[in-house]
């Protein structure tokens, strides 16, 4: 019993509710986690991940409070602790590694300070010994130069560089339990793979048990031992990490692992129906009943309860799980995606180049743009009617920009975006006429930022379809119709206001915006990267079914590479505003790739405990792209000495007709990467 | 499964959409403390002219300085006036002209604000430098000045205090277009191709109504106190009109033994300032809007 | 940091300029000039004439204000009407008692405005929040006249506790001017030290609410020291602008405040030229208090460049 470390009995948080309901958030919880272990507590965003991990410090957001059951460490109550007693425990017992370090790290005061102010807390070192000790810690994170980087502000370092910061933070106090709150949640995809590196070693090295939340299957398989899936306020299953992610036996995490986009797999998966619902909204029977694909009458009116299963080490809260016990691991099936792509041509972008630099005052006069080094240079890509391409990069390469000078929102330095072969664009909007601006239409990323919250749904959708189009009374109604039943919403829609709709409602909402517009183009940014992930396959799905029936050509832009691989005919890898490979996505996703494409590959978390990823540059931020030579030699690990640093390198065809501009050959490549 | 779906709200119309604000407003002490009291003052001054017990200018050098009694209710003053029918009349003219000024303030603060806000560079810059030079000119000078050289009539005194209480309208009005230009839902109506018109009209002004119009409400306490100063120099209403500023002016020298005189007018402002900046303050909080960051201005 | 200070020193030269413009513009464009507004119905023939002359208002407009501008650069703002005598001889003594009054208001407000924000905000919705913040809503709203008068009426006429009404004269040394000061200074600094209570409040709330607060009580920090080291730098920087927009607001309350004491100040200088129509005063008057105004802005944004660490570094990296 002694190898329990936190002990959480019948825990239940809530708030009340404007008309004085009590809301559950976290319902019943009760659950142990041992000495040494990892346990990943994974979720949808509002499934209480974050609540429970909170509670295990004996913390409960302003607003929420505890309705009963305790958190028990060293068998006592957390929950019912004096703040004096409770100051003694966090930070040396149980310390915590918020999602985003940027904002949890106090911005008046200097990294160093912060990470001695949790010495001298919760350690007897002398002033000479803390100084030694912060060196130290800031080395144990692998932080480059740490007297230099503990005389700092917070927002003088990179993302991953606060995050690692937050991690010394934590182990001044040398805890007995870590809890990690998405930690590697908004870094990019590189950095993200070399913080789970640094934390999978301090588990080890220290020997400290982990709780890491986060909603992202990849990264909790990468560290876990144990699993606990929670589904709106509930744990839902739980049990050891493999069984989980290989033969998950409650249906929501099964729906889910079969929803993700696998990087082995090219095609869109299964989707999974509906969204979580908002707490409060279920009054009785099984949470996950409208979305279950086992459900029957009595999921309906009975809440199933968690239930132990001793031979397979698990508990699940199903009472259908039995349907799944027998089932073999998880096949997913993916639908191909078969896209009339023909041969002709619908967007040429050639030697265009985007700069952000604040112009001179003469080049503002003359209306011209000078800059030595622009954001984005020499982008050559055609488009074919129908195909859908993808831009792929970290953030910062230079998607998002290229996407607003198609659309007209940002003035090219220089180059040319041709429509049909034959008609320019021009990339400044006034220049444009209204059937220029309807052939090419916008998805964003975030629909809370793409809806105006003051408009009914009509209103949005009515907007291109009024400007467009000039449509009135019936008739605009009807299309509006049409067009939310297109995006699989119904008529009663109409009178809602975006706030009163899921994320992923929100987002048919923008597209239906977008195919009202009746375009050639769509464009579209990141459009999944705000869903949740089990919401993400559904909105994947029904783009994909839309560009089907309308043959509209998408320009696709993402960095989650798994995604790209589930949509995409062909892709194109960025860095730094500079282009590095571009060819079908099959033979894109298969090497030999260029050595930047080699390190997004590696950087993918698939949910998979057998799958590693392979670590192979360094994660440093750069701030601007190298003035001559290749883009990459700043992190490229293959780099072959001066020539990369002088020369722009060459394009070069593979067999499958993929271009990688690197300069090392195509042949010497493969043999590397293999 | 029994779902309860709190998402049922429906369209509203704007008149269903102020009753809950205001009943919002209403559901909290402050808020209905203010509220009533600004609908009474409202009230007031609207029948006081009916119910006055007494000519607001009669003069009877023989009821000076009378102490409240059942036929003077709050005594008399100096000049034997009657104290009561000159404190319930005497929020009229303040109330009139300081409402319209704010809603004047409103117009070409909120305006011109989101016009800077989304034209930006050079005119913004201009424009923001203006409106600074006058934010740092005294408010009681400028007043004065231009009472002195115009006249105190309402025609000058509406707009002109409209014009001095705009400008601080401008720099909110901006700030708020700035936050809300950033924001995708006018990326893509640009990107659409709307006019600049269309997206003020549709897409900023119902995001920035709310600040503007608590930066209005607001306004008015601070218009009203402005002018109600005004009238306590000497530079707002003229007698013998029944003004509490006024009022409180010429009591104030006997209040050694007069004390009614000067206190009846003091609780008749203050309890109509506080009631608008309580109602003001229900209003931001109902609509989401926190006004105690911004400087009186 | 350089740059960026003298940018700032800059604008704020560039405000008192459009500040003189709008002054003189003002006093040129609205109808009649300082003579025909002085002499009123004399204004006309000789009188006029010898007017126009003494005050130099028979040149263009823009030459008058190119003298006048540079004349008061040097402090020198011409002659006063009534008087006939050199503004800056009767400006001097009132800015000084005027200055004493202000910065007397302003050095008592602003603790008293730290301390009560940061007590309502730290004990939010308690009972001492509740009521020190219906405190404030109050004082805020009642105008300073009102407060002056009932000051009066109460601490002087019923109490006798203190003089109601200033009768010293104008060059008194400060210690007899004390126990006159202490009504007016009350008066002037509730409304403004209400105000400041209210916005220190909301930041501290603000910044409470932050993740980085809440990381300093997950690590352990203990909570007096969370205050002062994490919540209060950071919540007090963003007030110290707001602060010094306030100061505005107190500088139109002087006026009114020493109007009602009597107090020999820049406030009856204000009224007395405006009532008697002594337009190069006011001009004066404008431009000095809007140089006053100016300078503790400047002095704000200058104190929130070198406090904020963001910007501190900004340069290093340049
Ligand atoms: N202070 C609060 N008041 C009311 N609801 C809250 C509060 N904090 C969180 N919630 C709600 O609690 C639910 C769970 O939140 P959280 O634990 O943060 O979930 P997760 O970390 O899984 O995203 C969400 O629906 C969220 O909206
Ligand atoms: S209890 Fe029923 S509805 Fe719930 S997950 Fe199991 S099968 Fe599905
Ligand atoms: S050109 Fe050189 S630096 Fe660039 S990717 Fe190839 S090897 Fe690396
Ligand atoms: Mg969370």
């Amino acid at each position: 019993m002694t190898d329990i470390i936190q002990k959480v009995k019948n825990l239940s948080i809530g708030f009340r509710s404007k008309k004085g309901e009590e809301i559950l958030i976290l319902k019943n919880i009760t659950t142990n986690i041992k000495k040494g272990e990892t346990v990943g507590i994974v979720g949808e965003s509002g499934s209480g991940k974050s609540t429970l991990a909170l509670a295990m410090m004996g913390y409960v957001k302003h607003g929420l409070y505890t309705i009963g059951g305790e958190c028990q460490f060293n068998s006592s109550n957390l929950l019912k602790m004096k703040s004096k007693d409770l100051e003694k425990i966090r930070g040396r017992k149980i310390a915590m590694i918020p999602q985003n370090a940027g904002q949890a790290l106090t911005p008046n005061l200097k990294i160093g300070y912060q990470i001695d102010e949790a010495l001298q807390l919760h350690s007897d070192l002398d002033e000479r010994e803390r100084e030694k000790k912060i060196s130290e810690l800031l080395n144990k994170v692998r932080l480059p130069s740490p007297e230099t980087i503990a005389l700092r502000y917070p927002h003088e370092l990179s993302g991953g560089q606060q995050q690692r910061v937050a991690v010394a933070m934590a182990l001044a106090g040398t805890p007995d339990l870590l809890l990690l709150d998405e930690p590697t949640t908004g870094l990019d995809v590189t950095t993200q793979a070399h913080v789970l590196e640094l934390l999978n070693f301090i588990a080890k090295d220290t020997g400290t048990s982990m709780v890491y939340v986060s909603h992202d299957l990849g990264a909790i398989a990468q560290v876990s031992d144990r699993i606990i899936v929670m589904y709106s306020g509930e744990i839902v299953l739980e049990g050891p990490s493999r069984d989980i992610l290989k033969k998950p036996i409650h249906p929501y995490t099964h729906g889910l692992l079969k929803s993700i986009p696998k990087l082995s797999l090219a095609g869109l998966p299964e989707s999974m129906p509906g969204s979580q619902p908002q707490p409060g909204i279920i009054k009785g029977g099984c949470s996950f009943f409208d979305r279950c694909n086992f459900s029957d009458d009595n999921c309906k009116n009975n809440s199933p309860k968690l239930e132990f299963l001793k031979d397979l080490n698990t508990s699940v809260r199903c009472f259908n799980y039995e349907q799944l016990v027998n089932e073999n691991e998880v096949s997913q099936t993916v639908n191909k995606i078969k896209n009339k792509s023909l041969d002709k041509e619908i967007l040429n972008l050639s030697e265009v180049s985007i700069s952000y630099a604040k112009q001179k005052l003469l080049d503002q006069i003359f209306n011209r743009i000078s800059d030595e080094n622009p954001t984005v240079k020499d982008i050559n890509i055609d488009i074919k009617k129908g195909e859908t391409i993808a831009l792929v990069g970290e953030s910062g390469s230079g998607k998002s920009t290229i996407l607003k000078s198609i659309a007209g929102l940002l003035r090219t330095k220089d180059g040319l975006i041709k429509f049909d072969g034959s008609r320019n664009l021009s990339s400044d909007l006034k220049e444009r006429d209204p059937n220029d601006l309807r052939i090419i239409q916008l998805i964003f990323q975030n629909p809370d930022e793409s809806l105006n919250p003051n408009h009914t749904v009509e209103e949005i959708i009515a907007q291109p379809l009024k400007l467009y189009f000039g449509l009135k009374g019936e008739k605009l109604k009807k299309n509006i119709i049409d067009l939310l039943q297109k995006v699989r919403l119904g008529e009663f829609y109409m009178s809602r206001y975006p706030r009163q709709l899921s994320g992923g409602e929100k987002q048919r909402v923008a597209v239906a915006r977008a195919f009202a517009a009746k375009p050639d183009i769509i464009l579209c940014d990141e459009v999944t990267s705000a869903l949740d992930v089990s919401v993400q396959a559904a909105v994947l799905n029904l783009l994909q079914q839309l560009k089907e029936d309308f043959g509209t050509t998408y320009i696709f832009v993402s960095h989650d590479l798994a995604v790209v691989r589930a949509i995409s005919d062909r892709v194109a890898v960025l860095y730094q505003g500079r282009l590095c490979e571009v060819g079908p996505s099959n033979d894109v996703y298969k090497f030999p790739s260029h050595p930047y494409t080699e390190v997004l590959l590696g950087a993918v978390l698939e949910p998979d405990p057998d799958i590693k990823p392979k670590l192979v540059a360094e994660d440093i931020v750069e701030e601007r792209p190298p003035e001559k030579g290749c883009s990459f030699q700043g992190r490229c690990s293959r780099i072959v000495g001066d020539i990369c640093k002088k020369e722009i390198p060459p394009w070069q065809l593979t067999d499958s007709g993929n271009a990688i501009r690197c300069h090392i050959p195509i042949k010497e490549l493969q043999k590397q990467q293999f | 499964m029994k779902v309860d779906n709190i998402y049922k709200e429906e369209k509203k119309s704007a008149f269903a959409k102020l009753s809950e604000i205001i009943i919002t407003m209403a559901s909290r002490p402050s808020g209905l403390i203010g509220l009533s009291i600004l609908v009474f003052h409202i009230i007031l001054a609207f029948t006081s002219p009916y119910i006055a017990p007494h000519d607001f200018k009669a003069i009877d050098p023989t009821l000076m300085l009378q102490a409240p009694s059942a036929e003077y209710w709050f005594g008399t003053d100096d000049l034997g006036r009657d104290v009561f029918t000159r404190t319930i009349l005497g929020g009229r003219t303040a109330l009139t002209i300081t409402f319209f000024g704010s809603l004047i303030a409103l117009l070409w603060g909120g305006l011109l604000g989101i016009f800077c806000g989304l034209v930006g560079g050079k005119i913004d810059d201009v424009v923001m430098r203006i409106v600074d030079a006058f934010l740092s000119i005294p408010w009681i000078l400028a007043m004065l000045l231009i009472v002195s050289l115009l006249g105190t009539s309402t025609e000058v005194l509406i707009p002109a205090l409209g014009f001095f209480y705009g400008k601080g309208i401008v720099r909110v009005a901006r700030a708020a277009t700035h936050d809300v230009i950033a924001k995708d839902f006018i990326v893509s109506a640009r990107a659409r191709g709307h006019s600049n018109f269309s997206i003020i009209w549709n897409e900023i002004i119902p995001n920035v109504r709310d600040a503007i119009l608590v930066e209005g409400a607001m306004r008015w306490s601070w218009m009203l106190l402005g002018f109600s100063s005004l009238s306590f120099l000497g530079f707002g209403v003229s007698p013998p009109t029944p003004d509490w500023g006024l009022m409180i002016s010429n009591a104030r020298g006997l209040m050694s033994f007069a004390y009614w005189a000067v206190i009846a007018p003091i609780v008749g402002l203050s309890s109509l300032i506080i009631g608008i900046n309580l109602t003001a303050d229900a209003f931001a909080k109902a609509l989401g809007i926190d006004r105690s960051t911004k400087a009186p201005v | 940091m350089l740059f960026l200070i003298i940018k700032r020193i800059l604008l704020g030269f560039i405000t008192l300029f459009i500040v003189s413009i709008i002054t003189f513009v003002g006093t040129e464009v609205l109808p009649g000039d300082a003579c025909t507004t002085y002499l009123e119905r004399q204004a006309f023939g000789e009188q006029l004439e010898a007017c126009y002359r003494r005050l130099g208002l028979n040149v263009p407009a823009y030459e008058r204000y190119v003298s006048w501008a540079l004349n008061a650069i040097q402090g020198d703002f011409g002659y006063s009407l009534s008087g006939e005598m050199p503004i800056k001889d009767v400006l001097g003594p009132r800015i000084k008692n005027s200055l004493v009054l202000a910065s007397a208001a302003i050095f008592i407000g602003i603790p008293i405005a730290l301390i009560l924000g940061i007590i309502t905000a730290l004990w939010r919705d308690k009972l001492p929040d509740v009521a020190i913040s219906t405190v404030t809503i109050f004082a805020m709203t009642i105008p300073e006249f009102i407060s002056a008068t009932l000051l009066i009426l109460i601490i002087a006429i019923w109490l006798e506790w203190l003089p109601g009404i200033v009768i010293v004269p104008t060059d008194v040394s400060f210690l007899e001017l004390l126990p006159n000061i202490i009504l007016p200074v009350v008066a002037i600094a509730m409304i403004m030290t209400a105000h400041m209570a209210r916005m220190v409040r909301s930041s501290v709330i603000q910044v409470m609410a932050s993740e980085y607060v809440q990381m300093a009580i997950l690590k352990g920090v203990p909570y007096w020291k969370m205050v002062f080291k994490h919540v209060l730098p950071n919540a007090l920087l963003p007030a110290i602008n707001v602060v010094a927009l306030t100061i505005a607001w107190l500088l139109g309350g002087v006026v009114v405040t020493e109007v009602v004491f009597n107090y020999p100040g820049l406030g009856r200088l204000v009224i007395e030229s405006i009532s008697n129509r002594d337009l190069p005063t006011v001009q004066a008057l404008a431009i000095i208090l809007a140089s006053i105004y100016v300078s503790i802005n400047l002095l704000a944004d200058l104190l929130t460049l070198m406090l904020n660490p963001r910007l501190k570094t900004l340069q290093i990296r340049k």
